[in-house]
């Protein structure tokens, strides 16, 4: 009697409920709180509309083709980035390392962000907001002096979150409200990646759709605010000229590029949970498009609500103008509005010039409170925590914000766990008999203590360090080596043959071009320029200092020695890998060939795998 | 509301009304109360005379302090704050924040960490029940296969545990096992 055939070992890897869940989670890794900070700014200081023509160009050349090629890899191969790696060839072993690396970096200071959020959320539900007002001094005559001198914005971020030391060799000790929120934050990524896919594909569901709902919310409600159309208007009016910076190019090549969470294994392994004949060609066009889409729309009401808090700025100087101005010349209440304000001046400074100068009106030009840009964590929590309070129902707002912030980031936190934990299940020495619950369990839990030094007084310019050296150049030396790895070692006539089995379809002339020669010149090009901006001058950063004397302007210092040294080694450390495993094979062959029985392992094919 | 003479007199008698407060003295009268440079942007100054001492005027820290005591019935009485009714040289005394016993944080940190601890919880002791069943299940399954009954295969279409040896006939001709070999 013959036993039917075994069943195929394919069927115990976990698969995706159904495609929704695998496209969802792939547009929640990429969209994240990049696109909510980063691109309007982005925008706003690289002329307006004009930036979106560089960043079209940079999305068809760079980020749909490098998106393809890891959607398309891992749903070949069927394997974590390692293994799928050292697949593709022994000697590129190194490039899933190296992409491992880069997702445990991030990782660790990624969830710090979300820690931060979390805060401000808990926060939010008293009234009235502990940002909106300063807390008085010692003997109660006055304010608090450092909240005085900033804004009480400020302040409930540097002193009451942070509480950050002046600069970043003083450590400080662990602030225990932010390990609270930190130990929080890692247990809820806990309680979704679980069981890897089966637990993030249903909380995927929440994630990533509910950020949508917030910012059609914040987009109605933005749009109907005063100012908004001021600030849209500055958001969007093009400045052709900006394209003969080649700046605005480099900007719009790194933010395509971050923006989609390339080359950080992530996506690979989402893929390689997925049936092999599977349209990847379609899927990665999909998310790309939706990803930029996002950024656009998300730029709508952050720009509306930074329009309306430009205008109450430029009302409230005009209005204290005004009071000095009534005051001194014992005008009736309602004489002087903000709208006859200019013509007042005019009919003022020529007949009493002097009583005007001794006044020391400060000029108000809304001009200038709409060039005050930021971009990044000071966006969210210094300007948009302003707005919020000037809104009726601040609450309400502040509770919405921060949990589209926090959905926003955790969805692309599962991207990241994803991209460490898939590897790890497929390494040989991680036993078959350790359930994935104590994997995850450990991950996060070692995650947590590492993650505590961000707690620190200084950490928020550790985050800064991590952000800008581990989070960068590894990215685009990783996507390099894949995009050649995979068309010249691989060879992209093999790839095309597997592509053409699981599609179904042949590929055509503008992923060959892009594959072969646009995509890996572009990251050449882009990493050279990047790296050559980064080393033109000494890196410094911006240091929040009450005894400072232009306080409250941040002070600019220098990273000590060992500090730069530490952010070469974030920088270098995932991009060694690609060479050492190389060296490490090469004489493992070496060795090996000395060994006349040995058989040399065949030549891989994809679709081998999946016959 | 305008300003008129009537609201300039509910002011006299406000301060009138605080003097009497804060010095005792029931003697303090409306007309003690005296407004000069009265303009367009209602600001003026005005004195508090003392009828017993014969016209002067009561010292301003006296005035101050009495008008500090009861500002907020003056505010009140006019519809009012401390930023609209302005005394020059009375800063207005900050009032101390309400802290609660709890700051309200935790409270919501308490119940986001409760929520978040149940489902752990849960999703773990789901996972160790769903492993539990699935080891009692290949444990059967190899106890039956020991057995030599083996659950999966068929024969001639018919599945095989119907075909339940202990039912069937035992052929004596080739079960005889004590006789299988001749002995020595």
């Amino acid at each position: 009697v013959d036993m039917p055939p075994e069943a195929p070992k394919e069927d115990s890897r976990p698969k995706w409920d159904n495609k929704f869940q695998y496209i969802l989670s792939c547009i929640g890794f990429a969209v994240g709180l990049g696109n909510v900070w980063r691109f309007p700014y982005l925008c706003q200081i690289h002329g307006g509309g004009a930036f979106l023509i560089p960043y079209f160009i940079a999305l068809i050349f760079e980020g749909i083709p490098l998106l393809h090629l890891e959607l398309a890899l891992g749903q070949c191969l069927r394997k974590g980035s390692i293994s799928a790696w050292s697949a593709i060839s022994p000697y590129l072993g190194g490039v899933g390392v190296g992409s491992w690396m880069v997702s445990v970096l991030v990782s660790l200071y990624y969830n710090t962000v979300l820690t931060w959020v979390m805060w401000y959320f808990i926060n939010s539900f008293q009234e009235p907001l502990p940002w909106s007002v300063c807390p008085l001094n010692e003997n109660r005559t006055g304010l608090n002096e450092e909240c005085y001198e900033s804004t009480a914005v400020n302040y409930f971020w540097y002193r009451k979150t942070l509480n950050i030391t002046p600069n970043i060799t003083e450590s400080g000790t662990l602030q225990w409200w932010l390990v609270l929120c930190l130990a929080a934050c890692w247990a809820i990524v806990y309680l979704c990646t679980i069981r890897g896919i089966e637990t993030t594909g249903k909380a995927i569901y929440v994630t990533a759709i509910f950020p949508y709902l917030v910012l059609t919310i914040f987009l109605i409600h933005g749009l109907t605010l005063p100012g908004a159309t001021e600030g849209l208007a500055y958001l969007f009016t093009p400045d052709l000229n900006v394209l003969k910076n080649p700046r605005v190019w480099l900007d719009a090549a790194t933010q395509i590029f971050f923006s989609l969470s390339l080359a950080f294994g992530g996506l690979i392994a989402f893929s390689s949970y997925n049936p092999p004949k599977n349209d990847c060609e379609k899927d990665a066009v999909t998310v790309a498009i939706v990803n930029s889409l996002t950024s656009l729309y998300a730029s709508i009401p952050v720009f509306s609500v930074l329009g309306f808090k430009a205008t109450t700025g430029y009302w409230d100087c005009l209005d204290r103008n005004i009071i000095s101005i009534i005051n001194e010349f014992d005008l009736p209440e309602q004489s002087i509005m903000r709208e006859n304000y200019t013509d007042w001046i005019t009919f003022l400074n020529s007949s009493y010039p002097e009583k005007i100068a001794g006044l020391k009106l400060k000029s108000c030009d809304l001009q200038e409170f709409l060039d005050q840009s930021v971009s990044g964590s000071g966006l969210a929590f210094i300007v948009f925590t302003q707005a919020i309070i000037l809104m009726p129902g601040s609450q309400a707002w502040a509770i919405l914000f921060f949990t589209m912030l926090f959905s926003l980031g955790l969805s692309s936190m599962f991207g990241n766990i994803e991209g460490v934990f898939t590897p790890l299940l497929e390494l040989q020495i991680i036993s078959k008999s350790i359930p994935k619950e104590l994997l995850s369990g450990i991950i996060c839990l070692v995650s947590f203590l590492i993650a505590l030094c961000f707690t620190l007084s200084s950490g928020s310019y550790w985050i800064d360090i991590f952000d800008r050296y581990a989070g960068s150049v590894p990215l685009l030396v990783i996507a390099f080596f894949e995009v050649t790895g995979v068309v010249y070692v691989y060879k992209i006539k093999r790839f095309s043959e597997d592509v053409k089995w699981m599609t179904g379809r042949k590929l055509n002339l503008y992923w060959q071009i892009t594959w072969r020669f646009i995509s890996p010149l572009l990251l050449l090009i882009v990493f050279v320029a990047f790296v050559a901006l980064q080393i033109q001058k000494p890196p410094t950063y911006t240091a929040w200092n009450p005894k400072h004397e232009d306080f409250p302007m941040k002070e600019e210092k220098a990273y000590p020695p060992w500090v730069e040294a530490i952010c070469v080694l974030l920088a270098v450390l995932p991009c060694i890998f690609v060479p050492l495993v190389a060296l490490f094979q090469l004489v493992k062959k070496m060795w090996r060939s000395k060994d006349p029985s040995f058989l040399s392992p065949e030549v891989f094919s994809c679709q081998e795998v999946n016959r | 509301y305008a300003w008129d003479t009537n609201e300039e007199y509910l002011f006299k008698a406000m301060v009138a009304f605080t003097m009497r407060r804060y010095s005792s003295k029931t003697t303090t009268q409306i007309s003690n109360v005296l407004l000069c440079n009265v303009t367009d942007r209602v600001s003026f100054w005005f004195v508090v005379t003392d009828s017993t001492k014969n016209t002067t005027t009561v010292p301003g820290s006296e005035v101050e302090a009495a008008i500090r005591m009861n500002r907020n019935r003056i505010n009140n009485a006019f519809l009012l704050s401390d930023k609209t009714l302005q005394f020059l040289k009375i800063p207005s005394t900050l009032a101390p924040p309400v802290e609660p016993s709890t700051p309200v944080w935790l409270i919501v940190f308490g119940v986001v960490l409760c929520l978040i601890v149940a489902g752990i919880v849960f999703l773990v002791v789901a996972g160790i029940q769903q492993r539990k069943k699935k080891n009692k299940e290949s444990t059967e399954r190899e106890n039956l296969e020991e057995k030599g009954e083996v659950t999966i295969t068929i024969e001639n279409g018919i599945p095989c545990e119907t075909l339940d040896l202990k039912a069937g006939h035992i052929n004596g001709v080739f079960s005889a096992d004590d006789e299988r070999f001749t002995s020595l």
